[in-house]
């Protein structure tokens, strides 16, 4: 099995609208993927079925790595469970607390297991929810707009930490975002879902750091925002 | 301090008013009167013994109540089929004043302890049934996929996302639940009874001594109060880390 990703034929609609129209998505192993598209164009949904939340239509061909761990816009911890327990939900094998605490270290917050998630600060949340996300050793990393709620200090902070993180683990990984420049700073990959399918691809071969003021970072966002129906100038 | 004024110069009001022969003890006793009737009930044991039938009444009829109600409510909470079946019926039969299946209640369970008990399991019955009801059904959804992402299975599921979900909705049920039960226990007990506080009441109506009677209510609000802060100590401790919801009580 390998950590590839292959959708083929992917249609999902809701009443009269087609969300999806046989919609195709490769990701190879270990590859870092921004899905970007406008407001309601279908990216929730897109992740959604990969997540398999909603039931897949049977004539999509959808085959996926597993594990697989996803990342809300909202934290969505469980209040009455402790930080770590709330890690360490649903995780199978032995010492789900040591695995739990070494996920949470990863992130930075080690020192917060016993918390209860309403004591802590949105960007602390989030980051429980990645060592969550983690802590399973996903082979398919599907992160839905993680960062959108953030404040732009945190989610400068919270960047750094995805690409540390995406440094020791390497799973294969898809970002929905709507911010271009997020998807510029983070993937190797944009690709724009507009219509029910996906209307361009664009590769980002940007060196590391990535800077925003580049001459090269500035071109590729100006190519994202023609995709997406925004002139740039 | 401040809120304590104004009951103390009522009470004094009354007492002055019984002194001054106002308030006939025909008609409502003098505090201190009331006060000397629930010392003489205490020192003979006779408070005690009815205090512990009532209670045994009250303890029984939510056992029955509260256990019958939890179970309906998972079931219909819990699966489509299980609603189709339960839900109906107890949206209908809630809607009955349950006080008024007294006659009926009498005429199958007879004048003993079975009718009493009955009642109580009844009225307390519904509130917990609805609340759990409506709190399962009422569980954050994101919460639920959350869970399914990770690998929860359905019990798993029920057991560390729906439940504790749930659980806020089945203490507020619960507290509804024991207001209902001494409200019924005070029904029950005018039906034939030869010892509870609501015998003591009854009994002392007919000798006329308006101080007894009174001391049998006192004893069932404190009964009640005492119910109340149980519950809510319950409630702190199964709520911990839930801020926003323990400030929302």
């Amino acid at each position: 099995m390998t950590d590839a990703v292959r959708v083929r034929g992917l249609t999902r609609r809701f009443g009269q609208t087609v969300v999806l129209n046989r919609l195709d998505l490769d990701l190879a192993p270990g590859e870092h993927v921004a899905l970007l598209g406008r407001s309601g164009s279908g990216k929730t949904t897109l992740l959604r079925a990969l997540a398999g939340l909603d039931p897949a239509p049977e004539d999509a061909e959808i085959s996926l790595p597993r594990p697989v761990s996803v990342v809300f816009q909202e934290p969505r911890l469980l209040p009455w469970k402790s930080v770590w327990r709330n890690v360490a939900l649903g995780l199978q094998g032995p010492n789900p607390r040591a695995r739990a605490e070494a996920a949470l270290a990863e992130v930075g917050l080690g020192r917060h297991l016993d918390a209860w998630p309403a004591t802590l600060s949105g960007g602390e949340a989030q980051r429980v929810a990645l060592a969550r996300a983690l802590v399973r050793v996903p082979r398919l990393l599907l992160l839905d707009e993680p960062f959108a709620a953030l404040d732009a200090l945190t989610r400068i902070n919270m960047h750094a930490l995805l690409a540390e993180l995406w440094h020791v683990h390497a799973p294969t990984t898809l970002i929905v975002t709507h911010d271009v420049d997020e998807a510029i700073q983070l993937a190797d990959r944009c690709v724009v879902l507009e219509g029910g399918r996906l209307v361009a691809d664009v590769p980002v071969d940007l060196a590391y750091p990535r800077d925003r003021g580049h001459r090269d970072f500035i071109a590729l966002r100006h190519v994202l925002l023609r995709c997406l129906g925004v002139d740039p100038a | 301090m401040r809120r304590l004024f104004s009951p103390l110069v009522i009470l004094a009001l009354w007492q002055a008013a019984s002194w001054l022969g106002l308030i006939s003890p025909r008609v409502l006793a003098a505090p201190s009167d009331i006060l000397a009737a629930a010392w003489k009930l205490t020192l003979s044991g006779a408070l005690l013994h009815h205090l512990l039938v009532s209670l045994g009444r009250v303890v029984a009829g939510l056992t029955i109540g509260l256990g019958l109600g939890t179970a309906l409510a998972l079931v219909s909470g819990l699966s489509r089929l299980g609603e189709d079946i339960v839900d109906a019926p107890m949206q209908m039969l809630r809607t009955l004043p349950f006080l008024g299946l007294v006659p009926l209640f009498i005429l199958w369970f007879g004048i003993g302890e079975a009718p009493k008990i009955a009642l109580v399991a009844l009225g307390s019955l519904f509130p917990v049934y609805l609340n759990l009801f409506a709190g399962i059904r009422g569980v954050d959804r994101k919460l639920v996929e959350a869970g399914q992402v990770f690998g929860l299975n359905r019990a798993g599921l029920i057991r560390h996302v729906i439940l504790p979900g749930a659980l806020p909705s089945l203490l507020v049920g619960l507290r509804y639940s024991l207001g209902v039960a001494w409200l019924s226990l005070v029904v029950a007990e005018q039906i034939n009874a030869n010892a509870g506080i609501g015998f003591l009441i009854a009994d002392a109506r007919d000798f006329l001594r308006t101080d007894i009677i009174v001391v049998g209510l006192l004893v069932y609000a404190v009964l009640g109060l005492a119910a109340d802060a149980m519950v809510r100590t319950l409630e702190r401790r199964a709520l911990r880390g839930r801020p926003s919801l323990m400030a929302a009580r």
